[in-house]
């Protein structure tokens, strides 16, 4: 099985505080850490574990800056083929549609009987699977915890609400967009990463890709992000501040007046 | 301005809490707009939550169908394309079957969409403009969107709260447009998500771990705290993915629904995903090591220090009582 993985890089929120800069055209990029889509991460172990099991390869796919390479060598490193960085002056701005456009553009570069991605990247959009599904007229199936290799298609769980899981019966070449949890992605070390480090990485460009400039891009997007911003929410939570002792005595008040403590 | 459709979840014949808050949220896009419920099913539940719309919104489109019997987003897709008119205004929740609809509903009505709206600001022209928050919650943004062409809406539930607007319509049957619902994906079953141990719906009191908690090891920490408590361990997603807890001590849309009288959230950034799962306004206790963290913003009182100190340090004055 060929199979295609969409990978992002982006600042991971586990790791940094999220500030938004003077313009709020922007979040403060200094010092941030970045890393692999948490997702993506769970798609890529899926992949390779799919063609350890009935065979095919593993291609790890970013449409991002140069910096964007880390990311597709430490998914080789885990131990997916082959990388494809998409990078273009040109791909800057796209909206959803436009980085799925992109994606559908590589796509059609070469032959994949299954295309994965994760569920949602930074943006919290979940969208870009669904809508390279679409535009290739392929089946798609969200959030799935779950795959079975059957013949010329897949035998797949979703997660739906409450953990309960609709199985479903796709048909391939299909995409799918992975639930964390699926699997246990493994660990990269350092050795696994310097193997890698010096595996040249394909790079493609719109003209590559036979992409015309009317539909990608700040230009093309339909949906446009205007500012960074913080939110009035009112008063949020009374803050305890002081010492530790401070601190915890008066929550030991609060949890004895709230029924927190038996 | 061009109709507005929301597209009714429902299961037994009775329609789900997003069905009348996609109403509210239809009439944040315009005051003014004729809102159609659009209804996708068969037999005598659809038409039980046909007639409970159409007293809620300005007209129901009815679409039944023996494809329509579960709601398989591939087959939604193509009768909501054939159906709907392709400068329409689309309403889904954003919740795992909108997830699972909406982008590909918009590339085949060649629409726009936005995901996960939190916040509707109006509309200017054929532009509409609208609050999400991206990086779980940590930065919020204004987003314009051209609806000139249609334009599919994910919006997050539970943010537009049911006002008690009600327009009232008629039944339309649309069914004879639907067209051919054949799919390549084919829905086989439902598998209960498995029982465990404990039964964190039950429990008052609720000490609950996630990301911040760092290692495995550390879990043995908030089992200290909750037995000191009297209270129960339940946890974040991340948790249960590295496999340091069970499922059933998930909190959230895709873990239990909880309504304790007390909820510790120890190292939860507070998702959406994972907030759904609090009900019954419990008194929220959140420690986080980031000021920033969106769970300070619901929590009621609030703690900013590292828990792999903290926890310990309250397990102990708590046994000192
Ligand atoms: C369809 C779908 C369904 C989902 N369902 C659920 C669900 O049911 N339940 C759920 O929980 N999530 C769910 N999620 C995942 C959700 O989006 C978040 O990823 C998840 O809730 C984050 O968990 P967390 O807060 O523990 O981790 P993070 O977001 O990584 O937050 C960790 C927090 O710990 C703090 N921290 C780190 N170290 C320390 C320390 N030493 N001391 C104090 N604080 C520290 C950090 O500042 C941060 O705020 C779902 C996602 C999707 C897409
Ligand atoms: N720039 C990108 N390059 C490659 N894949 C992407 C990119 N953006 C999003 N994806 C894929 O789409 C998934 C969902 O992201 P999103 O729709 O942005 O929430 C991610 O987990 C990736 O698999």
């Amino acid at each position: 099985m060929e199979i295609l993985v969409c990978v992002k890089r982006v600042p991971d929120t586990s790791e940094n505080e999220i500030t938004i800069n003077k313009g709020g055209n922007d979040i403060e990029r200094d010092d941030l850490v970045y890393s692999v889509n948490e997702w993506d991460n769970y798609a890529v172990e899926e992949a390779i574990q799919i063609v350890d099991k009935v065979g095919g390869s593993v291609t790890v796919v970013t449409v991002g800056d140069s910096e964007s390479e880390e990311i597709l060598r430490r998914e080789m490193a885990m131990g997916a083929n082959n990388g494809l960085l998409l990078t273009d002056d040109a791909f800057e701005g796209s909206d959803g549609k436009g980085i799925a456009t992109i994606l559908k553009a590589a796509v059609g570069k070469g032959k994949y009987d299954l295309i994965l991605t994760g569920a949602q990247a930074d943006e919290g959009a979940a969208q870009v699977g669904g809508m390279l599904a679409a535009m290739m007229d392929y089946p798609y199936a969200s959030l799935v915890n779950r795959i079975e290799v059957g013949d010329g298609k897949l035998k797949v769980g979703r997660e739906i609400e409450g953990g309960n899981q609709e199985m479903n019966e796709i048909e391939l070449p299909c995409v799918l967009s992975i639930q964390t949890g699926i699997n246990e992605p493994r660990y990269v070390g350092i050795r696994g990463i310097r193997k890698v480090a010096s595996v040249e990485i394909p790079a493609m460009g719109a003209g590559d890709l036979g992409l015309d400039a009317g539909s990608i891009g700040a230009g093309a997007a339909k949906v446009k992000r205007v500012d960074y911003f913080v939110p009035d929410t009112g008063e949020g939570a009374e803050m305890l501040t002081g010492s530790t002792e401070e601190i915890i005595a008066k929550l030991i008040e609060y949890l004895k007046s709230k029924g927190g403590l038996k | 301005m061009a109709d507005i459709f929301a597209y009714i979840k429902h299961a037994d014949g009775v329609a789900e809490d997003s069905a009348l808050e996609l109403m509210v949220a239809a009439k944040k896009i315009d005051p003014a707009a004729k809102v159609m419920a659009v209804v996708t099913g068969t037999g005598a539940n659809l038409d039980k939550v046909c007639k409970e719309m159409a007293a809620v919104y300005n007209a129901v489109w009815k679409i039944d169908n023996a494809a329509l019997a579960y709601p398989n987003a591939e087959v939604v897709r193509k009768a909501l394309a054939n159906v709907l008119p392709a400068d329409g205004i689309v309403l889904l929740s954003h919740d795992t079957f909108g997830m699972d609809l909406g982008p590909g509903l918009s590339v085949k009505m060649n629409s726009t969409f936005v995901a996960d709206i939190v916040g509707i600001e109006g509309v200017d022209g054929a532009t509409l403009k609208i609050i999400r928050q991206e990086f779980s919650g940590q930065a919020s943004t204004h987003v314009t969107c051209d609806i000139s062409g249609g334009t599919v809406l994910n919006l997050r539930p539970g943010v537009f709260q049911p006002d008690g607007v009600k327009a009232g319509g008629d039944v339309v049957d649309k069914s004879g447009a639907a067209g051919d619902l054949s799919a390549k994906r084919k829905y086989l079953e439902m598998v209960a998500a498995e029982a465990g141990d404990v039964d964190i719906t039950k429990s008052e009191v609720l000490v609950s771990v996630g990301r911040g908690i760092e290692d495995q090891e550390n879990i043995e920490l908030v089992f200290d705290l909750a037995k000191a408590m009297g209270a129960d361990v339940s946890c974040s997603r991340p948790i249960v993915d590295a496999k340091w807890l069970e499922k059933a001590r998930q909190v959230g849309t895709s873990g239990q629904t909880v309504k304790p009288k007390v909820y510790m959230a120890m190292g939860i950034s507070g998702s959406f995903q994972h907030l759904g799962g609090i009900k019954g306004n419990p008194f929220i206790v959140a420690v986080n090591k980031n000021p920033k963290a969106p769970i300070f913003q619901v929590a009621d009182v609030g703690i900013e220090a590292n828990i792999l100190e903290f926890i310990p340090a309250l397990t102990e004055a708590i046994g000192n009582l």
